[in-house]
């Protein structure tokens, strides 16, 4: 059985599942109940100056009649007292000290202001801070979430305060509304941050009701921008990832992955391209808590498939499988194969093909069943016939290379090779 | 009154409806679509339920089939669009084409949805003789052009069998008649009630009075056994019966104790469960074939067995015994599939040996009767009473058409729908006006 033990630089917790700081961490009570549940750690949620949330707070995008593909937020950090917040916090590691318990804190920008709640956070017994860097709503307004993290001169010199001041584990939580997140991160790790976690969410309007015109999320009929995220941020949070993970620079840093984690396939994934664990919102806001019992046993479950008895095992297997586009094989060429006896003749990967591809499947007309064949001599090997077909594995991806060799576009140029024949 | 509640209720919710629709997969030339007698675009129309587009969705489906309301509740979809849905090669559930179709046709019915624009008249006239299915169609297509329909309509209410001929648990009268108001409510169709072909109007004066004439009169009662006894109190044609049912206080249909239905079409296995659900303790159903032959689909089966109807396969009527003028028994003649017939399905045999089945009422529900007699009387080309018709609809008689029961012999309310649309098109194309 493969152990999901998890140390992030000292943080320890039994399995990599920890909750992101937001409304699930907001309280004992939730918190108490996630570790009852199984969750692995919590950041603590952002703990700063005071401040009032409004109402209504968040919004969704559904899709194709499922709920929450994506969640945009308003709310701003913990509108509860501070003392209360640290108060919770001593309690909690006093019931649960194998879980991890990283705290989220934001406050105005001075050092005066950092060091003091530096200094009241670590008297809890925490065991790490999590700056944050990355709200892009309300407190970025007031100078302090992602308009910290969108300026790396600023973020490095909060983080230079910090580390003055802290003796536990220090993570820089990064924002994704930026054109890269890398000047930031070089920043504050400069700066000294031990570790890194992103994304946070990213500035959104989830829509407008067709019958009010107003816009979500509403509150009494304005809105503002809010912060995105669950399963539609995923791509956006992995590719950020891998822009740290890939460098040389990030190679001693660990990074908590965060950004639409909804299931141990998704937790595998960030660990496979360089995380050391992942943060988990809105799906347990979609579900609640037990959802991480599915989270741990599957990903128990394809390690010990896969072989693997750690993560340290896992953690950024497949850093090295993505590479600039000018790196990868132009000879290298595959073609859709439709196996028959699957085909349910939906005609979907024909009218997709025809409408939107390559021309490349043949349509033989039946009553009321259509055959449907691949072109091989037409198909360029897209793949988009098999990401539409409904049924699983009935449309494969057949290698047939076009040349023996290891062939780049650079290359391709360098040798004055003819484009393709339209 | 229970006994006669709908048999496929509605989507309760708003959530359950959308639910279903953003199951379907928006097959391309999507079989569903290729199997529905007035190809309806099933996945357009799903697609629009699930965008809240349920005005498009009822335009879609009106487009193709204006009594889409009415065939959502009678059509045997089993062997037609969802007997087609590519789920079923998943082995998954097929979606539920009739009820998504229900519930998109009832809302633009319920809220009077304006969704066509009859086009200025053009002072072209067609008389219309029936307002079923084919009549209420083919008005309606060529009332959207301009033409101006009188309908022609022997009873006292429109709908032809949906109103008359079909289980109560399907259809209710008040639906019928309001799908008939609502087809005609585009204007430009007037319907005459209470007038027969042949009797009170022929079809001559109406070559006179209109630029065309479409005939959609269906057939009539149902074919007779030819045996002896046939005439006995307790034997009656399985139209006439649910014709009472559908007219009359329930409290009012006489029903025997052990009923005999012969054949099993979709007609026969109305008769039978209404005769239970009215009271019946024992119906039996005859049938000359196997099962593996029936004419009714599985669904319509198995509302016959969940209704404790019995079955006897194999069995053909012979005699009908009686006491005092009335029916006491049915002698049966035993049969054997043989080879098979023009149909496909292998043919009964008769094997020369009998049974005795006790019965007080008979149901004959074997196959309808043309109006042969009233064609003939017209002068209308016809094969075995069916009247004969080109593609386009027309008959032998330069400007009269033709279409549905009537000239099928009797097949689906969809069938009639899309014979009504094909004639007004020939009806069209006769008159010189672009369909």
């Amino acid at each position: 059985m493969a152990s999901l033990f998890s140390d992030f630089l000292g943080i320890k917790s039994p399995n990599p599942f920890w909750l992101a700081s937001a409304p699930p961490t907001d309280k004992k009570i939730n918190v108490l109940r996630a570790f009852e549940a199984g969750w692995g750690g919590v950041v603590w949620k952002t703990l700063g100056p005071q401040i009032k949330n409004v109402s209504s707070r968040y919004s969704a995008v559904d899709y194709g009649g499922k709920r929450i593909m994506g969640l945009n937020n308003i709310e701003l950090i913990s509108d509860r007292p501070l003392e209360l917040n640290l108060r919770e916090i001593r309690e909690v590691l006093r019931e649960f000290p194998d879980r991890a318990m990283v705290v989220s804190l934001m406050a105005d920008n001075t050092r005066e202001a950092w060091h003091e709640l530096i200094a009241k956070t670590e008297d809890t017994g925490a065991h790490g801070i999590e700056l944050n860097f990355g709200c892009p709503h309300g407190m970025s307004e007031r100078g302090m979430g992602s308009s910290v993290g969108q300026n790396p001169e600023i973020a490095k010199m909060i983080v230079e305060w910090v580390m003055e001041k802290a003796t536990i584990t220090v993570i820089t939580k990064l924002t994704p509304n930026v054109h890269s997140v890398v000047p930031t991160a070089k920043a504050v790790l400069e700066a000294g941050t031990n570790a890194l976690s992103l994304i946070n969410t990213i500035q959104s309007i989830t829509g407008v009701d067709l019958d009010t015109l107003e816009v979500r999320p509403n509150v009494g009929g304005q809105s503002a921008y809010g912060g995105y995220c669950g399963p539609a941020v995923k791509p956006i949070a992995l590719k950020m990832l891998h822009s740290l993970s890939k460098n040389e620079v990030f190679a001693h840093t660990p990074i908590s992955g965060i950004g639409g984690v909804s299931d141990w396939k998704d937790a595998a994934e960030f660990l496979l391209l360089g995380a050391s664990n992942v943060q988990v919102c809105t799906a347990a806001m979609k579900y609640g808590f037990r959802i991480v019992e599915d989270m741990t046993t599957g990903l128990s479950h394809w390690m010990d498939e896969k072989g693997f008895s750690s993560l340290e095992e896992v953690i950024g297997l497949s850093v090295k499988k993505v590479t600039d586009w000018e790196k990868l094989d132009l000879n290298f060429h595959i073609t859709a194969r439709i196996d028959q006896n699957k085909c349910i003749h939906c005609g979907l990967c024909y009218i997709t093909c025809e409408d939107a591809s390559h021309q490349s499947i043949n349509l033989a007309k039946g009553q009321p069943y259509n055959t449907y064949t691949i072109k091989e001599d037409e198909c360029v090997g897209c793949n988009l016939c098999k990401i539409v077909c409904p049924v699983d594995s009935c449309i494969t991806m057949v290698e047939k290379r076009v040349g023996d060799e290891f062939l780049t576009w650079p290359e391709f140029q360098r040798r004055g090779l003819p484009l393709n024949d339209h | 009154m229970q006994n006669f509640a709908d048999i496929h209720p509605p989507f309760e919710t708003t959530d359950s409806a959308l639910t279903e629709a953003n199951r379907c997969l928006f097959c391309y030339d999507a079989p569903c679509m290729k199997s529905c007698p007035t190809h309806i675009d099933v996945p357009m129309f799903i697609k629009q339920i699930a965008t809240d587009n349920v005005m498009g969705s009822a335009k879609t489906i009106f487009d193709s089939n204006i009594m889409g309301a009415g065939c959502a509740k009678v059509c045997p979809v089993e062997k037609l669009c969802e007997g087609a849905c590519v789920y079923n090669l998943m082995e998954e559930t097929p979606i539920h084409i009739a009820k998504l179709q229900r519930y998109a046709t009832e809302k633009a019915m319920d809220h009077h949805w304006k969704l066509y624009t009859r086009e200025p008249s053009k002072n072209a006239k067609v008389a219309i003789v029936g307002a079923g299915p084919a009549g209420l169609s083919c008005a309606h297509r060529l009332s959207l052009k301009g033409i101006d329909i009188t309908i022609y309509e022997r009873e006292s209410k429109g709908g032809g069998l949906m109103t008359y001929g079909v289980a109560g648990y399907k259809v209710t009268p008040e639906f019928c008649q309001q799908e008939v108001d609502y087809i005609t409510s585009i204007g430009g169709i007037e319907i005459k009630y209470n007038i027969t072909l042949g009797r009170d109007i022929s079809l001559d004066e109406l070559q006179e009075q209109f630029d065309a004439v479409f005939l959609g009169f269906g057939v009539g009662i149902a074919r007779s056994l030819g045996i002896k006894g046939e005439d006995a109190m307790g034997v009656v044609d399985a139209i006439s019966f649910i014709y009472d049912i559908r007219t009359k206080n329930l409290a009012d249909i006489s029903v025997g104790d052990k009923v005999t239905v012969i054949g099993l079409g979709m007609t026969a296995i109305d008769a039978a469960t209404q005769s239970k659900r009215l009271g019946a303790k024992e119906v039996t159903i005859l049938y000359r074939r196997t099962e593996n032959e029936k004419p009714c689909t599985q669904e319509e089966m198995d509302i016959a067995r969940l209704d404790g109807c019995n079955f006897i396969f194999l069995a053909s009527p012979k005699e009908i015994l009686t006491e005092d003028g009335k029916l006491t028994h049915l002698i049966c003649e035993k049969m054997e599939l043989g080879s098979p017939d023009a149909s496909g399905r292998r043919a009964p045999v008769a094997t020369g040996q009998t049974f005795t089945v006790e019965t007080d009422m008979v149901i004959k529900a074997a196959g309808q009767m043309p109006f042969e007699s009233l064609i003939n009387s017209q002068h209308i080309a016809h094969k075995d009473g069916r009247i004969i018709v080109h593609p386009d609809g027309s008959t032998n008689i330069t400007g009269v058409f033709a279409g549905g029961d009537a000239v099928n012999g009797g097949r689906e309310v969809v069938d009639a729908v899309e014979a009504g649309k094909k004639a007004a098109a020939g009806i069209l194309s006769y008159l010189k006006i672009i369909a």
